[in-house]
Formats: structure tokens, sequence, C-alpha cells
């Protein structure tokens, strides 16, 4: 089942993709950028300090995101004994943990216009931070271990741990008395708090943060394979 | 009309540290990934090059390798 996903078969394409995603990722962003600064709308309560959510939320989705699948993938690699499920999640980790920063730093950013506060140890913050640490942990990892089945057991159990915390980062703002907002935005429903002209650059700024983490997980997958390769042609 | 973009009605700064913080992180990922790919690339390259003929044409044998040789030529 997993054999067209052997690297060797699609390194091909993945070594060839990234100069077609990096010119897409510029024009999505560029048109972007220009909704979220210039053409959406003020807030009637934030005036111009709303622009912040066009950065912030679609970081703190995708960082999300990819948490969740680097535990998806920790699975499928103990359970199909497939070691590029590992490779996979360790090229997908280092902009999972980038655009948790962004989130955090811009959600403080945004955090003093509205709340008076750089920090408030709020649940949504605070689990916010909690999943920088099992990023931080999981990228260390990585690191420190040299034996490779012992690496793909620690990350493994480090994504599986972790990814209990997505759900609490979810509802938080629901279970708990925070000063976050709860989320305007249910992909589950069409019932969203958010107006058009502010949705549409929203989602073009969520693809262009989506088209970066594919462009950014391509060239790292690509450096993870040819690590293996260069270890091949020690071993020859 | 500069003036009122560069303020944004008194919150210029927090909307312009936020954009620039994001674009600046994206730089900087881009930039440190690509160089840990081209590093890859060259070692792989000279390893290749260090190898004996007949160890050469078996490792040419196989699809992947010929790809990154092919992409290191780019670089």
């Amino acid at each position: 089942m997993f054999k067209s996903f052997e690297p060797n078969k699609i390194f091909a394409i993945t070594s060839k993709a990234p100069k077609y995603v990096f010119s897409l990722f510029i024009i999505v962003l560029t048109i972007g950028l220009t909704e979220a600064l210039f053409l959406s709308p003020e807030d009637y309560k934030q005036s111009d300090a709303v622009r912040i959510m066009y950065v912030h939320v679609p970081a703190a989705w995708i960082s999300l995101g990819i948490f969740s699948s680097l535990a998806l993938l920790s699975v499928g690699s103990f359970v199909f004994k497939n070691k590029n499920f590992a490779l996979i999640a360790k090229s997908l980790a280092p902009s999972g943990f980038v655009f948790n920063i962004i989130a955090l730093v811009t959600g403080s950013i945004w955090g003093k216009p509205t709340w008076g506060t750089w920090w408030a140890w709020d649940a949504r913050i605070t689990s916010m931070l909690i999943l920088a640490l099992f990023y931080g942990m999981y990228l260390l990892a990585w690191r420190i271990y040299e034996n490779n089945e012992q690496v793909i057991k620690i990350t493994s159990l480090i994504a599986i741990l972790g990814v209990v915390n997505v759900p609490i980062i979810k509802f938080s703002v629901d279970w708990w008395n925070t000063l976050h907002q709860p989320a305007s935005i249910n992909i589950l429903s069409t019932n969203t708090a958010i107006h058009s002209s502010m949705l549409i650059p929203l989602s073009i700024m969520t693809a262009a943060f989506v088209l970066f983490s594919l462009l950014i997980f391509l060239m790292k997958y690509n450096t993870e394979l040819i690590k293996v390769k260069n270890k091949g042609l020690d071993r020859l | 009309m500069i003036n009122e973009i560069v303020s944004m009605n008194g919150y210029g700064f927090y909307v312009w540290s936020a954009f620039s913080f994001t674009l600046i992180s994206f730089t900087t990922l881009y930039f440190a990934t690509k160089i840990q790919l081209s590093k890859e690339q060259k070692k792989f390259a000279y390893k290749f090059g260090s190898l004996s003929v007949q160890k050469a044409t078996a490792a040419r044998l196989q699809n992947i390798n010929r790809e990154i040789l092919s992409n290191t030529s780019n670089i």
C-alpha cells in the first residue's frame, strides 16, 4: 500500500516541486498582504489593530494542524513500521514550530492594544505556550539522539503525548473564563461571526501560510532524503 | 495617504511589528532550510565524486542518486 510513497519514487517530484510552490506562495502572499493591510475594512471596535488577525489566526491554525499531523504520522510509523512516516514528521516540525512562535508573538502584540497587556497566563495562551514546548522537545530530540530506532520512539512519544494538548487549546476558550475571544469561525458549520470582507483576506493569508509550510516541508524532506543517501554512500 | 497607512489609526506600531515579525521568521526559516539543503547536496556530490568507477556505476543505477546529482549541478 505504501510502496508508491517510497522516497526513491517520490524524490523526482519533491525535488522539482519547491520552485513551483515558491512562485505560487509569492503570488498568494502578495495578494493576501494587499488585502490584509490595505483593502480589508477596519473593525468597528478594534479599529486597524484587527489586521493582526490575518497573521495570528492562520499561524495558530497551521501550528495546531501540523502538530496533529506529527501525532498521526507517529502512530503510523509505530503501526506500519514505516520509517518514511518519521521522516515526513521530522520535515514538518520546523515550520509547525515557527508558526507556533508567530502565533504567540503576534498574539502578544495584539494583546497590548486590545487587553492592555502583552501577556496573561490565560488558558488559551498558556496551552499554546505548552504546545511550543512540545515542538521544542520534539525538534531537540532529533538533534540529541543519534540512534535512529531510539529517536523515532522518543519523538513519536513526544508527539502522541503532546497531541492531548491540541483539543485543550481548541476548547480552552469554552471550558474556562479567558481573556481570549471564542472561535469566530467553525469549519464544521456554515456559522461564522466574521463578515466576508474579512473572511476573504483571512482565507487568502491562510492559503499563503499553507503554501509556505508546504515549501519548507518539501525542502526539509529533500534534505533528509539526501542525508539518508549520504549515509548509503558511506556504506558502499 | 502614506501617513494613514503607516499610523493605522494609532495602531501602526502593533500592526507593522506583527507583520514584520512574521515575514522575518519566514525569511529566516526559508534561508536556514535552503542552506541546509545545499550543504547536503554538496556533501553528496563530493562523496559521489570520490567513489571508485565501479561503485559510482552501481550507485548511479538508483534513480534517486541521479536526481540528487542533477539538482546539485543547479546550486
